[in-house]
């Protein structure tokens, strides 16, 4: 919504921006049991609000926060798609909501908004997001370097470049890991987005601690747990072929090089 | 109270994940099966005719077509995820193939289930 589009709002209908009314059937988690509910008690509760065709589905939510209910509790930050905070199951599907718009998602029927799945749900869409920083750290998400350190900067080809690229705009929103059938399952999974940080280490030619992490990844919890299901590359709300860099890795470690 | 969640929205790789683990737990118990009829000929002959012969029945002749319903899916399947694992090209059409795999199904399936059904109620 630009501020020239909201002047025009209020003064004449020409070029304002459609509303439409649309519903959210939001799944909460009440971990305090207030309103006479059990502590943890989990339910599903509908907001009706108004929404511009240019609004996502974090603008909803901020509205029932600050409009309807104060108590809903879900994470976000910088609202555009960067920090990764505010990934959600929208309509059964993993998305950041601030990357959703409304129109896109058939406003006529309810807009369902869940956790993500498979970490601890908190309250409301507030997942525990501590296991899956803990995959992330296991790979060792650093350079890792062998003799004296050069007095300039460590130079790398166009080429080498690009071997990594996509994995380096993961923004850890955890929307490929938590749409994995296999971790739901088994915690004991990596998931997508720690392999994806080490490929993002593995294939760059600057750092030298590749076979400490294919060992890692080679583990009974690492990359062989991959079924191919896919819907971590569809969940991806940055496009990185997420199977892509783990079928990547599985090749490395079949094939023994990098 | 503990409302169900929605099943999860995965496209066609989550559905052949899905059909790939079943179709094989399913082969896994039907060689389990056989293995065991099979080695009753070492027991006793007569008692492994008896049981062979229940394989003519209609009843177990559909659960034949299932069985070679779910061989023929886990087997292509198969070949679709060893071409992923594989080839980068197959990896990015994967969608695609899952339906190439349905297609060698049906076809499969079409030549071999009038003759089979035939057999079993036919009296051939």
């Amino acid at each position: 919504m630009t501020a020239t589009a909201e002047k025009t709002d209020s003064t004449s209908e020409v070029g304002a921006v459609p509303t439409f009314t649309v519903t959210l059937r939001i799944l909460r988690h009440d971990p305090e049991g207030l309103d006479g509910r059990e502590a943890g008690a989990e339910y599903w509760e509908e907001f009706t609000v108004e929404a511009f065709a240019t609004d996502r589905v974090l603008d909803a939510l901020h509205t029932i926060k600050w409009e309807q209910d104060g108590s809903l509790a879900f994470r976000r930050s910088c609202a555009h798609g960067v920090c990764g905070s505010d990934a959600m199951r929208i309509n059964a599907k993993n998305r950041l909501a601030c990357k959703t718009l409304l129109k896109d998602l058939n406003p006529s029927r309810p807009i369902t908004v869940e956790p993500i799945k498979g970490l601890p749900v908190e309250k409301d869409l507030i997942v525990d997001m501590e296991p899956f920083f803990a995959s992330y750290r296991e790979i060792m998400p650093f350079l890792m370097t062998t003799g004296p350190t050069p007095e300039r900067e460590r130079l790398q080809s166009p080429e080498e470049r690009a071997r990594f690229d996509d994995t380096t705009k993961c923004i850890m929103c955890a929307a490929c890991t938590t749409a994995c059938p296999v971790f739901w399952t088994d915690g004991q999974y990596f998931g997508p987005q720690a392999i994806v940080g080490a490929h993002r280490f593995i294939f760059d030619s600057r750092d030298e601690g590749e076979w400490d992490r294919l060992e890692v990844l080679n583990d009974k919890a690492g990359v062989w747990k991959c079924r191919t299901a896919f819907n971590c590359t569809e969940a991806c709300p940055r496009g990185i072929e997420v199977t892509k860099a783990i079928s990547e890795v599985k090749k490395a470690l079949t094939s023994g090089e990098v | 109270m503990s409302p169900a969640p929605t099943l999860y929205r995965g496209r066609e790789g989550m559905w052949m994940w899905l059909v790939h683990r079943t179709t094989g737990v399913a082969i896994f118990f039907f060689l389990l099966i056989h293995v065991l009829d099979t080695s009753l000929v070492r027991v006793s002959p007569e008692a492994y005719n008896e049981v062979i012969g229940a394989y003519k029945t209609p009843i177990y002749g559909l659960i034949e077509a299932g069985l070679v319903a779910a061989i023929v899916l886990h087997a292509f399947n198969g070949l679709r995820i060893i071409a992923v694992d594989r080839w980068t090209w197959a990896l990015r059409h994967q969608r695609m193939l899952v339906w190439v795999v349905w297609g060698i199904f049906v076809v499969m399936m079409a030549a071999f289930l009038p003759r089979h059904l035939g057999h079993v109620f036919g009296g051939a």
